[in-house]
């Protein structure tokens, strides 16, 4: 199941109102040209970036890209070299991480070893000067919500990982932060606990409605849990968007290659008309054609990328001029629901293709060093000049 | 396989034999009935009677103690203090003099302490006029000079292997400074702290040189007066003196060592 549609079936971002698009809401969070540089190292590039109120916004990329420095400048344990941060309209310039309207849940989890599990979760309740009792109850009802009811007198090394994680996620939920911070929550889960704990995280930040920011560099997690992804790469934004739009349109070869796994071809515009394009590419050895309008101009250099999924690998060679290569299997991995082909074309390039298994015996079935011809749909790709 | 192990064997019979036959000898012959330490003569507990007939023993017995724990105590505030500018502190003017002037007691001979430490002293009273006369408040001053060493060394690497988002998970739960130090950051480094202070102590009570260079006729320590007795030839209620304190720190330690038993996981 995909989050977006998961998202409006619960609506926490209610039926499908999405500020982002229609604008009519404030921003909640307004990052405006934010660097921040460790002597020569820039970390964070000019980032700005708009999020609103109750999303579950995942900032992705790989390691060392900025999106933890960012995460901690938020928090306020990083000043940014220059730009502004402003949450729910208050610039967050002069305030102390112990001011602040947000809460962060440490890739550590960074539980107090000395403390109890109850202990842990009330230490936030007592520093703003609750009363014992009444912080104590609140901790029995938030340990209710994460499932932890009976392991309120433990010490963090008497859990396990899975429980641990849901003692940090208590810990940073119990002041009610305007803002949740998390850095790869679920980085230190095995993964069969990973995705029950992702639908878990998605369910108790709609219950409670708190806006969350996830730092992860895992992009199916990032696709599962968030309304939006800001791909990040050395220190900036790439490309912020909706799951789906990111996967199906992604705006460059980094975003395209770095979520889910894609065929690049090069090429230049061979005819450049309003309502199609084409592109030569003697790395895919046909013609493309592109059944709809691209803005660019006759020769320039572009690249056209496609989902492995999005190829059908057949025995017969198809009908049409343009969208089918044809190559030899070079290797398969059958992975019980689907299986992926490398196939090595006429050019010497090797692309990938997955096809589901839906039939338990194929007589018809693609084996090693057969010939096969891969075709794909007008508009199944993507074109990309960047 | 078998040689190996028969050599690891008689390795550690001697390792044994090493370190502890002086000691077993000692505690023996803290039971002579001579007069005459290396004749024995048959059981007895008078040694340990005359001991604690002995003012002098007795006084300088407390003395030391009083100045091991005081100075251990000490050290343990300004040697955590110094530990924690060291690891916590990222760059300022003048951190790595305090860093090398921290570990110098380390490197540096128990007599250049000694010496610098008295010329400091005499070179303060003729300034200041204190401290008027040295004895105990000097040689307390002087011990922790040196303990101070030793614990923030120990503390500091503690410190600096401790995960530092625990601080930052105290703040962020809207702890300020202060309270994560004492709330979080003491109660992780306690272990670190606990053996600092035995080890103040017992090089407190150990120290014979800074002590003779500092202290005057006001403060005796034990070492000092073990050390003049001997000199005048080793009477056997020394051995009585050494053979209870050896007791205490064996019972020290082993308190120490089942409190502070590594839990699972850490």
């Amino acid at each position: 199941m995909n989050a977006s549609t998961q998202k409006n079936i619960n609506g926490s971002i209610a039926g499908g109102a999405k500020p982002w698009v229609s604008q009519d809401q404030e921003p909640f969070i307004r990052i405006n040209n934010l660097t921040k540089k460790f002597g020569d190292f820039t970390a964070v590039d000019n980032v700005s970036l708009d999020i609103y109120r109750e999303e579950l916004f995942c900032l992705l990329g790989g390691s060392g890209c900025g999106k933890s420095t960012l995460l901690r400048m938020l928090a306020g344990f990083e000043a940014p070299t220059s730009g502004t941060i402003m949450i729910d309209g208050q610039d967050m310039a002069n305030v102390a991480p112990f001011d602040r309207p947000t809460n962060m849940m440490f890739q550590s989890y960074a539980l107090f070893p000395h403390m109890s599990v109850e202990k842990n979760v009330a230490y936030g309740l007592l520093r703003d000067g609750m009363r014992k009792r009444e912080a104590f109850e609140q901790v029995g009802e938030m340990l209710k919500l994460v499932q932890l009811q009976d392991f309120a007198k433990r010490k963090p090394d008497q859990l396990s990982g899975g429980q641990r994680q849901r003692v940090a996620l208590a810990r940073s939920l119990i002041k009610k932060p305007k803002l949740l911070l998390l850095d790869e929550p679920l980085g230190a889960l095995d993964k069969k606990l990973r995705e029950e704990t992702q639908f878990e995280l998605i369910n108790i930040q709609e219950s409670l409605g708190v806006t969350f920011i996830v730092v992860t560099h895992d992009q199916e997690e990032a696709m599962t849990l968030s309304t939006r992804i800001g791909v990040m790469n050395e220190g900036e934004i790439i490309q912020v968007g909706e799951p789906r739009e990111i996967y199906e349109f992604p705006q460059s070869k980094f975003v395209a290659d770095f979520i889910g796994s894609v065929n690049i071809f090069e090429g230049r515009v061979s005819d450049d008309a309003t309502d199609y394009v084409r592109i030569k590419s003697s790395e895919a050895d046909c013609e493309i054609h592109i059944s709809h309008g691209v803005s660019c101009s006759e020769n320039q250099k572009l690249w056209f990328a496609i989902r492995p999924e999005k190829l059908e690998v057949t025995h017969k060679k198809p009908r049409g001029k343009f969208n089918w290569v044809c190559g030899l299997v070079d290797e398969i991995a059958y992975q019980g629901n689907l299986s992926v082909y490398r196939i090595k074309l006429t050019s010497g390039k090797i692309i990938r293709v997955t096809k589901s298994n839906r039939l338990r015996h194929n007589e018809d079935e693609i084996t090693w060093d057969d010939k096969v011809y891969v075709s794909w749909e007008d508009a199944a790709g993507v074109v990309l000049t960047q | 396989m078998k040689k190996s192990l028969s050599f690891a064997s008689v390795a550690t019979f001697l390792g044994f034999v090493f370190l502890y036959a002086p000691i077993v000898s000692l505690i023996i012959f803290s039971f002579n009935k001579s007069k005459l330490v290396t004749v024995w003569a048959g059981f007895s507990t008078k040694w340990y009677v005359k001991l604690f007939q002995d003012p002098q023993i007795l006084a300088a017995a407390w003395v030391s103690l009083k100045v091991a724990f005081i100075s251990a105590s000490l050290a343990i505030v300004l040697g955590t203090l110094a530990a924690y500018v060291l690891v916590r502190f990222r760059r300022f003017v003048g951190k790595n003099l305090l860093s090398g002037m921290i570990s110098a007691p380390l490197v540096m001979p128990d007599v250049i302490i000694g010496l610098s430490l008295l010329l400091l002293f005499i070179s303060m009273k003729s300034f200041f006029g204190w401290p008027a006369e040295r004895g105990m408040v000097t040689i307390i001053i002087a011990h922790t000079t040196f303990c101070m060493a030793y614990v923030a060394v120990v503390v500091q690497s503690r410190l600096s292997n401790m995960d530092q988002s625990l601080e930052e998970a105290a703040l962020d739960l809207g702890a300020k400074p202060v309270r994560v130090f004492f709330d979080i950051t003491l109660p992780v480094i306690a272990p670190a702290l606990v053996s600092g202070w035995l080890l103040s102590f017992t090089l407190s009570l150990d120290d014979l040189v800074i002590a003779s260079f500092v202290t005057g006729p006001g403060a005796t320590t034990l070492p000092i007066v073990i050390f003049s007795k001997v000199r005048l030839g080793v009477s056997p209620d020394i051995n009585a003196l050494a053979t209870i304190i050896i007791l205490v720190v064996a019972a020290g330690v082993l308190i120490a060592a089942t409190k502070m038993k590594p839990k699972k996981g850490h």
